[in-house]
């Protein structure tokens, strides 16, 4: 009874929704690149020349077909890597994305351990 | 022995932490033009401010040196570096340089060389600043040194001064 | 004058530091049950002395008081008042005094409300907790003093950054630090416990209010700093990964971890060295923060303070603090025995540890890797939000999984008939996103089973709530409220991210766009002048073609000249279901006008459940407060 009611509430609240999902990958980019000249923001934040500058050469580029990756490629070749707000995977970044999961996998090792200790010590 | 080694190895990542913190602090936190320092500069193709001339990458071979100079008449700081680029080519005879117009009206660009003068032996318009990015330009003025290989020996931010003037010269020997 | 009040007081406060501390170690040998009388006198005065310091500083600032340094470089004669007085914490200095404050404060509540517990324990606290405050007073008096002063008095001040006029802004600092330094609290009654063997459940209850005291304040600060982010900064975003945001999420993954391992503390009597550990951990993660963010070592948008001199000092601190906390540490620890069962409420509290230790290194890693990269290799990275939403958010799906079965379970062990039901709400979740799934377009792998997992806990609290209030289990309040909270966060900002619609284009005065059902009209551009800045308005009219209603933006550039600044104010409009968001810039050199335009689903809602996540922590301290 009372789930049926939940259920028609959270349809009336998803009629509220103006439309469906929609990719912008321009913005996406913009989003993914640092403005060089700015303290700590976005392309698609910053308002400053450096900013729409390069929003209008990867315009350009989005228009000509490239990819993301390309933008980012070309992008990387002229700025260096610390352009690209996603770290890519290389030699230099392996240890950033290894380790939070090295981490993870050493918690859960450890909690297997105690509980399997408990055990033990339950049944001594 | 088990107990000791735990203890070590924290003791070891706690101090090359704060190590590494207290070295971060030394470090510069301005750009980076270590990085570009011995690459090649991209093809490119620009248009004269004056005419329908063309000057492509394949030109700056002919030149021993050439310094490639963004600047705009709205730009303070290229108003103060501009005198420099003057003594250059003047003094200098193995060094062209090329004048790139960044986001400006081509009159203002023709009345700023009128008024402080020519040091360019071409002036290309980059009126939309895509170029800039090309160069991996962060801003104006900004300059390039590049030899007749057109490998990349420095990348000056911000104005050219005495200073810089005189380690072009080094560079340029 | 007021600038001499100000050292003289902030001197008292030091000496005061230095007897009590030396008071408090005298009364160690004491074999009187009860505290000195004179050791309550001296903390009184402390905090009296501590509390009349900040307030000099804020009657320097309403006066504008120019002789100030402080006041000069961060205020001004025509500086509203509100904003005159939240100048004086809106800067590295004035911040520093409040922080003091707040040791303060806690190390006296503490002392005086903690009269049940161990005498050696209380007055060890004390004494740690005041070389925490000897720290920072020492720090402030040789490198960040804000009553220094200047002569000849300048005639008027260098003004208050424009973006730090605004009220989240205002409240944001001081409710952030009662959580950070509220911390500091419990890293001197870890360090306080392990010297005087004080452990265990009574241990548990000595600092179980002050974890949540801390905890509460410390999300309700980064609440408020998101919302200001996202009024304020004109990019229609409210958390963007930057190191200072991070560097306030640190200790709350650590708070947060704490408060689950001391409930388990407190009724199971065991996890205490790891309560210990987290309890040291929190505080260092604040500090760690700090120097990370006034050194000037990272690149953000929210670094105040730029000095290496004062990352310096940090840094020698902190290197202290740590060091102190791991020799007593191995010094004191003695090895506990663990007895888990695997479906008892310990084994999903430690579950929830382990996520918030995943989640904070993290974090933590991707803040200070550039640095290391940079240091050892030279090598220059950006680690942003793609790093931190790929890490995180795949991990948050069994997280919120535990979050929901965890507190189904009981202690020591769960019945299987609870395990059951929870199995049938599950289902119930996935039926609900599955039709909602036909119905409003894919959403994408992980982010649905984000949206399932999330209306599961939001589901299941709903339905704890309805059992929790029939049988009048008001103990259970503040969980299933925190939880609930937690869901609809995760949930709204799952719908948010994938329904907002952002946009970014150059338009001219007179032109109009149509973008994704919407008609922008830029009308006009008028120009006001104000009190101490001009501002640039646009006039827009929106109008949404599928449901022909129009209403009208203003977005603001404005310039403000003491100190010359442009800001860019959004025109918002919030409603039940979504915002409509539009900002404007100018162009330099151009007649153009570049204009961000964003619809945004329910943001609103983002922050009632970012709010009712810390209703919970403020009811469980009501709770207990009533229990006395």
């Amino acid at each position: 009874m009372i789930l049926r009611k939940i259920i028609i509430l959270y349809f009336l609240l998803f009629t509220c929704l103006q439309s469906k999902e929609v990719k912008i990958d321009l913005i996406e980019i913009y989003k993914n690149l640092r403005c060089l000249v700015c303290q700590g923001q976005s392309v698609a934040d910053s308002n400053s020349d450096f900013a729409s500058t390069i929003k209008l050469v990867v315009e350009d580029q989005v228009k000509e077909g490239k990819t993301k990756e390309e933008i980012y490629d070309f992008l990387i070749s002229k700025y260096g890597e610390w352009i690209v707000y996603q770290p890519s995977l290389n030699k230099n970044n392996f240890l950033l994305w290894f380790l939070p999961y090295l981490i993870l996998v050493f918690g859960g090792l450890i909690i297997f351990f105690i509980i399997r200790k408990s055990k033990h010590n339950k049944a001594n | 022995m088990k107990n000791k080694f735990s203890k070590i190895i924290i003791f070891g990542f706690v101090i090359s932490f704060l190590s590494i913190f207290w070295l971060g602090l030394k470090k510069d936190n301005s750009y980076n033009t270590k990085d570009l320092i011995g690459g090649k500069i991209t093809n490119f193709q620009l248009r004269s401010i004056y005419n329908s001339d063309l000057i492509t990458e394949e030109n700056l071979k002919k030149n021993q040196f050439t310094l490639i100079n963004f600047f705009a008449s709205w730009c303070a700081p290229c108003r103060l570096e501009h005198k420099y680029l003057v003594k250059l080519v003047n003094q200098k005879k193995n060094i062209k340089i090329l004048g790139i117009n960044f986001k400006d009206k081509k009159n203002n660009a023709k009345t700023f060389l009128n008024e402080l003068g020519d040091p360019y032996y071409f002036v290309a318009e980059d009126t939309d600043g895509k170029a800039s990015i090309l160069f991996g330009i962060y801003g104006i003025p900004e300059s390039i040194l590049i030899d007749k290989e057109l490998t990349v020996i420095k990348k000056i931010i911000g104005p050219i001064d005495q200073e810089k003037l005189e380690e072009i010269f080094r560079l340029i020997k | 004058m007021l600038s001499n009040i100000g050292s003289i007081l902030i001197l008292s406060v030091l000496s005061l530091s230095l007897l009590i501390i030396y008071n408090s170690y005298l009364d160690l040998k004491n074999n009187n049950q009860l505290i000195k009388k004179s050791i309550y006198s001296l903390s009184l005065f402390q905090i009296t002395f501590t509390i009349l310091s900040f307030f000099t500083l804020i009657v320097g600032f309403i006066y504008s008081d120019f002789s100030i340094i402080n006041v000069y470089e961060n205020s001004h004669s025509e500086k509203p008042l509100f904003y005159k007085i939240a100048g004086s914490w809106g800067n590295h200095e004035g911040s520093l005094l409040l922080w003091i404050n707040i040791l303060v404060l806690f190390s006296y509540l503490f002392l005086i409300f903690n009269h049940k517990h161990n005498k050696k324990f209380r007055l060890y606290t004390l004494i740690f907790q005041n070389f925490l405050i000897l720290g920072f007073i020492i720090f402030l008096l040789i490198n960040s003093n804000p009553f220094s002063s200047i002569y000849p008095v300048p005639l008027d001040g260098l003004g208050l950054n424009p973006i730090l006029q605004d009220p989240a802004l205002a409240i944001h600092p001081p409710l952030l630090y009662i959580g950070f330094v509220g911390c500091s609290i419990y890293f001197s009654a870890a360090i306080a416990s392990m010297l005087s063997e004080y452990s265990g459940k009574q241990f548990a209850l000595a600092i179980k209010s002050w974890v949540q005291i801390s905890w509460v304040f410390q999300t309700l600060g980064i609440t408020v700093g998101s919302i200001w982010a996202y009024y304020e900064l004109g990019w229609g975003g409210f958390w963007f990964w930057d190191p200072v945001e991070n560097a306030s999420l640190l200790p709350w993954f650590a708070i947060s971890a704490l408060m689950h391992s001391v409930m388990v503390l407190e009724k199971r009597n065991t996890l205490y060295e790891w309560v210990i550990i987290l309890c040291l951990l929190t505080f260092i993660l604040s500090v760690t923060g700090t120097f990370l963010v006034r050194s000037g070592i990272l690149n953000s948008v929210h670094t105040f303070a730029n000095d290496p001199s004062r990352g310096l000092y940090i840094l020698l601190f902190l290197s202290l603090m740590v060091f102190t906390s791991l020799i007593i540490f191995f010094k004191k620890r003695k090895k506990e025995i663990y007895s888990f069962k695997s479906s008892s409420k310990e084994t999903f509290i430690l579950a929830n540890n382990w996520f918030m230790v995943f989640f904070l290194a993290t974090v933590l890693i991707g803040t200070i890797y550039p640095i290391f990269l940079d240091v050892i290799t030279g090598a220059k990275v950006s680690v942003g939000p793609p790093f931190y939403n790929t890490v995180i958010i795949p991990l948050v799906i069994p997280f919120l999984l535990l979050m929901t079965f965890g507190p189904q379970s009981s202690w020591i062990k769960s019945k299987k008939e609870t395990l059951y039901k929870t199995f049938y709400i599950l289902l119930g979740a996935f039926i609900i996103n599955s039709t909602l799934f036909y119905f409003f377009g894919s959403f994408g792998f992980y982010s649905n089973l984000i949206l399932i997992t999330a209306t599961f806990l939001i589901l299941h609290s709903v339905i704890d709530a309805k059992k929790s209030i029939k049988n009048r289990k008001t103990f259970e309040y503040p969980r299933i409220i925190s939880h609930l909270g937690f869901g609809m966060l995760v949930f709204f900002i799952g719908i948010n991210h994938h329904h907002s619609i952002e946009t970014d284009f150059n338009l001219k005065v007179g032109e109009t766009k149509i973008l994704y059902g919407y008609e922008l009209f830029f009308e006009n551009i008028t120009i006001e002048p104000n009190k101490n800045y001009k501002s640039i308005i646009g006039d827009f009219k929106i109008t949404d073609l599928k449901k022909n209603y129009t209403q009208y933006l203003n977005p603001e550039i404005r310039v403000y000249t003491n100190p010359e600044t442009l800001t860019y104010e959004a025109a918002i409009k919030s409603k039940i279901s979504s915002d409509l968001y539009l900002t404007m810039s100018n162009v330099s050199r151009s007649d153009f006008y570049n204009i961000k335009f964003q619809n945004k689903p329910f943001m609103i809602w983002i922050w009632i459940s970012a709010f009712t996540i810390a209703l919970g922590g403020f009811v469980q301290l009501i709770l207990k407060k009533n229990e006395k």
